[in-house]
């Protein structure tokens, strides 16, 4: 149906609100149905210094140092930043950089504790039980000092989204329980076993942004989960106006701003936050965990990874603390040999394919995945030139033109491609994925996107640069014609008096005139 | 007679009409100085460098802007500055003389510093502090890298080194295909104005 | 009013002066690189071609025709065209440095367009009033604006796209303006003029 046509049926009622675009990948998953199990503790636990959108934060602990568990163990720098905290208690044996999950392979500096099995907690923060009737500024300030960050995967701080603005009043909390991407299961489970807490949590975000109403989103592949939230909503009387809403299974229907609009129909506007049109979206995850930091005093110390993929014997839904190397968790479910197979960070369609599993689990850790090369083939297959099917166009969510900006990355034109909207690509991967030419479009919007914020970057630089010389080049010709104006009203002194001296040659000062004129002159 | 003395006057007559508008236009449409030129210099790196023959940024851009000189001296620039100036100022694009090499930062050995100040003189962009007979030092975040400092020195305690690779600067390089390549090699079609 | 409307559709679509009357082939070919530098020459020639075909009209009408000047009609008209050229390139100068440097040659090779002539000409042979030679002079201007801009847009794409070696450049550009021809011959039912 053509675009046009389904807006306006949606406007007049006649249709259900739903995003444009998408597609239906095989779901594959695995591990749908098991538990979530508790990981152990690993001998040491390594804590990236950023693991959120943002700045980087700054150690507060010293090698040697003895933590415990939920103990903040570096502050953050800036207003976007959430500080990390200590997974177990332990010791602080080194502080150096470590890899992470990152597609360049790079590491950044990272806390390295050795756990000393006791796994004793910080009891420093006390629970706040009766938070019905805290201030909501003190459970923000609660939500920042625990860590919270989006628990989806896009880790944004959380506490950044949970104020009050009386220009921007929130009506309705959104909670998203999509899990659109394939073989990742941590959120289904989550909402399978700690229905009850996540509810709790879902009011404690309704009472600090003061909204009314609330959806539960779930998508209708997961209908076991959303029996078990409306149960627990059932038994809840205080919830009336929060309804459990299951969607048609598509992706990216997880995706922030899909997700408001199928639910709503309200669209958030480029460049702007769900907030500016009163709509507040929290992942399961990142609502379980406010509980726990608001109920229990608990920082975010652990999160649920789905461990999967074909290449992996033993699929899986973890409990695992932060900083436990991924190379233990495959280990732990039956891969140890990864020659021929390839890692995923996150989910198949917008995860990072990693090199090796040494690195750590960290806060955007939704699921690690091991997968054949056979499963990976589009990935190897050659590009193919692009045949202008519209396959793209059709399958991406936000309605940009996915061939024509591969074509402008491709040859650098960078700006005609930021004109055509490149900002607002969520590389969600669903035109590479329809591709019939196996085009890694969303790899040439990194590119552009990457090269385009270089050569701002640049250009900020050379702004600055030239500001600076242009400064050096005034202060210099400003000194010069000081210089020559001390020197011409010198010369006017001087030249009475040695008239004078020429006159009374007693006068012994005429000699020195010059240089009395300087400081005379110093002195004013 | 009459018709071609008609014919002389009439065109004559609006021949002058026609110079008269056209140098009140010129009046009103004067313009100060050339206005290319600080389109130029917005394109430049800014690292003052002098690489290109001129003492800085601002009078390499006189000099392209008046045809004097060719696009294709920004050493530091590259390949993309290049592109972009020959855009602007609508010629073919030509190829570099020299690879540009990767940003360096100054780093002064202070152990061996003098506190002459004659590096602090030298520098284009005012990123070196110090005081006579004190250690002077690089502020990196506004250091170009022009290596311009490194001459004056008279104990040769200054060291040119790589920048810094940051993980938040990273960015994807492009797909590793053939086609890829193709593509990439047409953006210089795109400068040309053939 | 029909009349009007039936000069405007004429002229922009049914006798474009590019692709069906093939005038000033030069600047289409010559400035369609970048849709700015087009959209920019489009403007320019608008506006000569507008000024050009009224003031022309008032020459032939209380100039060459009472002095019984008619073969001096070229000049005349090439004199006006000239100077208005020569002011809008003065004004392209102060507003749009860029475009200025983008157009180069053309700009002041819009004197020589033999579209901007053509309008003139055309007006005198068809005997329009003041008012149709106006609407002519305009609407042809804005066929010329029209074609140019599409044809910018789609060498933007082209140049982006991977195009045998052969066909490189100028012989795509040409085959595509020929293709584009035949496009608007579609057009040519359109009104019985």
């Amino acid at each position: 149906m053509p675009a046009i046509v389904r807006k306006l049926a949606q406007r007049l009622g006649m249709l259900q609100h739903s995003f444009v675009g998408g597609v239906h990948p095989n779901m594959h998953k695995l591990s749908a149905d098991c538990g979530i199990e508790d990981c152990d503790l690993s001998p040491v636990h390594v804590l990236p210094m950023k693991q959120h959108i943002g700045e980087i934060c700054s150690p507060l602990v010293a090698v040697g140092d003895q933590v415990l568990r939920g103990q903040k163990i570096a502050k953050s720098e800036g207003y976007l930043s959430v500080p990390v905290h200590a997974p177990t208690s332990g010791r602080v044996v080194k502080i150096e950089e470590h890899a992470i999950a990152h597609p360049s392979g790079m590491g950044l500096p990272s806390i390295f504790i050795e756990s000393d099995g006791d796994d004793t907690i910080d009891e420093s923060l006390s629970p706040i039980s009766d938070w019905a009737n805290s201030d909501p500024t003190q459970l923000r300030e609660r939500a920042r000092m625990c860590g919270l960050a989006g628990l989806g995967g896009a880790v944004f701080p959380t506490f950044i989204k949970l104020v009050q603005d009386k220009r921007f009043p929130i009506e309705t909390v959104v909670l998203n329980g999509i899990e659109c991407e394939p073989f990742l299961t941590n959120d289904h489970r989550l909402m399978l076993e700690h229905a009850e807490e996540i509810l709790e949590g879902m009011a404690i975000l309704m009472h600090m942004v003061g909204a009314a109403s609330g959806i539960i989103a779930i998508e209708n592949n997961k209908q076991d989960a959303a029996e078990a939230m409306q149960l627990a909503l059932d038994a809840r009387s205080d919830m009336d106006d929060v309804a459990v809403m299951v969607l048609p299974t598509r992706y990216p229907q997880g995706s922030e701003k899909q997700l408001i609009y199928t639910l709503t129909g309200r669209e958030v506007p480029a460049g702007k936050l769900p907030m500016h049109i009163g709509v507040l979206c929290q992942n399961v995850g990142t609502t379980k965990a406010l509980f726990d930091a608001v109920v229990h005093g608990r920082a975010l110390t652990e999160r649920i990874v789905t461990v999967s993929g074909d290449a992996l014997p033993n699929p899986a839904n973890l409990r695992v603390r932060l900083g436990t190397s991924v190379r233990t968790l495959f280990a732990r479910q039956g891969l140890e040999d990864f020659s021929g197979t390839h890692i995923v960070h996150g989910g198949p369609m917008m995860g990072e394919r990693l090199k090796h599993p040494d690195f750590p689990v960290v806060k955007s850790s939704t699921g690690l995945l091991a997968m054949s090369s056979q499963f990976m083939g589009s990935a190897h297959t050659v590009e193919q030139p692009c045949i202008r099917c519209g396959h793209c166009s059709e399958a991406c969510p936000i309605s940009l033109v996915p061939n024509l900006l591969a074509d402008q990355c491709r040859s650098d034109q960078f700006d005609k491609a930021a004109s055509y909207d490149l900002f607002d690509c969520i590389e969600c991967g669903a035109c590479s994925y329809v591709c019939p030419s196996n085009i890694p479009l969303v790899h040439y919007f990194r590119y552009g996107k990457g090269q385009l914020a270089l050569q701002r970057r640049e250009q900020a630089f050379a702004d600055a640069s030239r500001q600076r010389s242009e400064a050096r080049d005034a202060r210099i010709e400003r000194e010069k014609a000081e210089k020559a104006a001390r020197r011409t009203r010198v010369r006017q002194t001087h030249a009475p008096k040695t008239d004078q001296a020429k006159a009374d040659t007693d006068k012994p000062a005429a000699v020195d005139s010059g240089a009395a004129a300087v400081s005379k002159e110093s002195k004013d | 007679m009459i018709s071609l003395l008609y014919a002389l006057a009439s065109l004559g007559a609006f021949a002058l009409v026609a110079g008269i508008v056209l140098a009140i236009a010129q009046k009103v449409f004067h313009i100060e100085g050339d206005p290319m030129v600080d389109r130029l210099d917005t394109l430049l790196p800014q690292t003052q460098c002098g690489q290109c023959g001129y003492p800085g940024c601002k009078p390499y851009a006189i000099a392209v802007a008046s045809g004097e000189a060719d696009v294709n001296h920004c050493v530091p620039g590259g390949e993309r500055t290049m592109l972009q100036i020959a855009d602007l100022m609508g010629v073919e694009p030509k190829d570099l003389e020299e690879e540009a090499a990767a940003p360096m930062l100054a780093f002064v050995r202070e152990d061996e510093c003098i506190g002459c100040t004659l590096c602090i003189k030298a520098c284009p962009v005012d990123a070196i502090i110090g005081a006579p007979k004190q250690y002077h030092t690089v502020i990196a975040d506004h250091c170009t890298g022009c290596t311009l400092c490194i001459e004056p020195c008279p104990v040769d305690c200054i060291d040119m080194l790589m920048k810094p690779e940051l993980i938040e600067h990273w960015s994807w390089p492009l797909p590793d295909t053939k086609r890829a390549q193709l593509g990439h090699e047409r953006r210089e079609q795109h400068a040309g104005h053939s | 009013m029909t009349e009007i409307a039936l000069i405007l559709l004429s002229s922009v679509l049914v006798n474009n002066f590019v692709l069906t009357k093939f005038l000033g082939i030069c600047p289409f070919l010559g400035t369609s690189s970048k849709v700015e530098t087009a959209v920019g020459m489009s403007f320019a020639v608008m506006f000569v071609m507008t000024v050009a075909s009224t003031v022309s009209w008032l020459v032939q009408q209380y100039v060459l025709i009472p002095l019984e000047l008619e073969y001096l009609q070229t000049i005349f008209f090439i004199l006006i065209i000239a100077s208005l050229v020569q002011f809008i390139e003065m004004m392209i100068h102060k507003t749009s440095p860029v475009l200025y440097q983008g157009l180069g040659i053309f700009l002041p090779l819009i004197t020589t367009n033999c579209a901007v002539l053509g309008v003139a000409i055309l007006n005198v042979q068809q005997e329009q009033t003041f008012l149709t030679s106006a609407l002519y002079g305009f609407g042809a201007a804005a066929g010329f604006a029209l074609v140019l801009i599409l044809f910018a847009g789609l060498r933007e794409r082209i140049e982006i796209s991977p195009v045998p070696e052969l066909f490189k450049g100028s012989p795509l550009a040409l085959i595509t303006a020929g293709m584009m021809s035949l496009a608007f011959m579609g057009f040519s039912g359109l009104v019985k003029f």
